[in-house]
């Protein structure tokens, strides 16, 4: 452990930030770069604070960045009477984590099998989820569409979660992690008895909590943004996410732009308070999908 | 122990395996193998709601239909444009972000957070704030942007609804929401260098540049290969700013493929010919796929 700190403190270039000209460069770069960054979601934010029409007004100046007089919570509270919001973010709450709280179990489990466990087929099991990894959803939506449908499950979140909880990505993710953790827990544990169900249990699954925090994560943040498949098996606002809604919203007479932002503004904060709050695991959730590769 | 004794243990290991399994293998069947064997089916048929010819085998001939349908063959150019333009830009921007903040600075961290902000916002929602960012007019943000930058010489234009600014405009939005993905992978990627390669260099006498063209880039090679592999990957899937924002117009300027086969399937209710564009899409990443994975195996080989 130790080493592998010290190796990482040094795997940054000692050079830059020698002589104090590059450093000011490098500090007015990496400034201006994020200046443009968060201009939008600034802009995003101070909108939702002003009055409708002049958001668009003054979207060409520092006006723009600045809420000034007549900032309210106004909008907000418009959002509520214009449509149904708490439906949709209840709904998104609700199938998002039915979809990572019923994923966790089932692709833990699988990955573990693929992991660890001797059986016959582990081969060829393995290498089927790396040939399903590579199918995009946007390839089957159509027939699967037309599959759910024909077994009636349009328009609930039965349809918007079930197709999602089986993930050859996260099966993969949970695979990759087992392999890497050291035989002599399990074997100790077998050694005193314990069955296979019994030393995942309370063996394996304790000691893999970055798994399963990288899975939550990466799982959420994707099914967050879903659009494509809600916009085909939701028919009314009833089982509509968040995603579906602001783009409804967004085509919903007379064109408000503070409402619009306010709500943009309500649906992405349950994610970035969990992002500022787990930053560490997000950022290592995507690392690890982008690393294992 | 005895051999019976390890043969029941491994007969329990392999029931247990088979149980583990059992619920991801059903549903990875049902909701993926499965639709993705009914979408070469149906490429292959005639399948069409609401019509009242019979349902006929077509063999090959909805692919000659989509191959020779022009406003296909515009997405299919257009995600190539798209992945041309965006995956280099994009991965520039990210490693020049990602070598400033592995620099010992301060307030790297925070910086890092701003840069990945972008990351988790959902894409239907960065569609409509840029809408909002590219209103026409001299009072839109962009346009007053590039008026500014340009001391006034900027006309201010509609940029969704002008067919040479549509796409780009998209590509844009996508290369802001993206970057910060790509930028934590390399960031990992360069701090797991060792330091005492940078030494040896030093040592060698190489300046900054010959370190990063013969340390940082070797070594930086996988994350490298991933990070353009999934940006080729997702400039092939778009469709959610497509949608939104252009609806892939103006006269197709920014329409992509699953866009196409979105229409075709849902809004023209022509199934067959939208599985047949989703059969083109998946050879497109399973190309792009087979090239990471070579690219890959090389790498290994070589070290």
């Amino acid at each position: 452990m130790n080493a592998a700190t010290r190796q990482r403190r040094n795997g940054k270039p000692p050079v830059p930030g020698g002589r104090w000209h590059t450093r000011a460069f490098s500090y007015l770069f990496v400034f201006a770069s994020a200046a443009l960054f968060v201009a939008p979601i600034l802009f995003m934010l101070v909108g939702s604070l002003k009055p409708d029409a002049r958001v668009l007004a003054e979207a060409g100046g520092w006006h723009a960045f600045w809420p000034g007089s007549g900032a309210s919570g106004q909008n907000y509270t418009d959002v509520f009477h214009r449509v149904p919001f708490a439906r949709y973010l209840v709904n998104s709450l609700w199938i998002n984590g039915l979809i990572v709280a019923l994923g966790l179990p089932v692709n833990a489990f699988a990955g573990y099998a693929l992991a660890r466990l001797r059986w016959r087929g582990r081969e060829l099991a393995l290498a089927a989820v790396l040939a399903i990894l590579v199918i995009p959803f946007e390839a089957i939506a159509v027939p699967l569409f037309y599959e759910l449908t024909a077994l009636g499950m349009r328009d609930s979140y039965t349809v918007q979660v079930i197709p999602f909880i089986a993930n050859p990505l996260s099966i993969y993710l949970f695979y990759s992690f087992f392999l890497g953790l050291p035989r002599e827990l399990e074997e100790a544990a077998r050694v005193d008895g314990a069955g296979v169900l019994r030393t995942f249990l309370t063996i394996v699954v304790p000691n893999a909590k970055a798994a399963f925090a990288s899975v939550t994560i990466v799982t959420f943040l994707f099914y967050w943004g879903m659009y494509l498949w809600p916009l085909l098996v939701t028919g009314g606002p009833s089982v509509r996410p968040l995603p579906l809604g602001i783009a409804t919203f967004y085509t919903l007479p007379p064109l408000q732009w503070g409402d619009i932002l306010a709500f943009g503004m309500m649906m992405v904060a349950p994610v970035l308070v969990i992002f500022v709050i787990f930053q560490r695991w997000f950022v290592r959730g995507v690392a690890a999908t982008g690393l294992k590769g | 122990m005895g051999r019976t004794q390890r043969g029941g243990a491994l007969m329990r290991e392999s029931r247990a395996a088979w149980l583990f399994c059992t619920p991801a293998a059903l549903g990875l069947l049902i909701f993926i193998v499965v639709p993705f064997v009914l979408a070469l089916a149906m490429s292959f048929t005639s399948l069409r709601l609401g019509s009242p010819l019979p349902l006929e085998w077509v063999g090959l001939r909805q692919y000659g239909r989509i191959f020779s349908d022009p406003a296909f063959l515009q997405a299919l150019v257009n995600n190539l444009i798209f992945a041309l333009t965006v995956v280099p830009v994009q991965t520039a921007l990210a490693l020049g972000l990602a070598l400033l903040l592995n620099q010992r600075l301060r307030a790297m961290a925070v910086f890092r957070t701003l840069f990945f902000m972008p990351v988790v916002f959902p894409l239907s929602l960065v569609a409509v704030v840029w809408v909002l960012i590219y209103a026409p007019g001299p009072n839109g943000m962009f346009n007053a942007a590039l008026s500014a930058l340009t001391f006034g010489a900027w006309q201010a234009r509609d940029f969704l609804h002008d067919a040479h600014l549509a796409l780009p405009a998209i590509m844009l939005t996508s290369i802001w929401q993206g970057a910060g993905f790509q930028m934590v992978v390399l960031l990992a990627g360069l701090q797991a260098i060792p330091g005492e390669l940078y030494e040896a260099a030093r040592v060698d006498g190489a300046g900054p540049w010959q370190r990063f063209w013969h340390v940082t880039l070797p070594q930086l090679r996988n994350p490298l290969v991933f990070v353009v592999i999934v940006t080729s990957i997702l400039s092939f899937r778009v469709f959610d700013q497509v949608r939104i924002m252009t609806h892939g117009g103006p006269h197709d300027a920014s329409t992509t493929v699953i866009y196409e086969a979105v229409q075709a399937a849902f809004d023209r209710a022509q199934v067959a010919r939208g599985a047949a564009m989703s059969v083109v899409f998946f050879l497109v990443v399973v190309l792009i796929t087979l090239v990471q994975r070579r690219l890959l195996r090389q790498e290994r080989e070589v070290a």
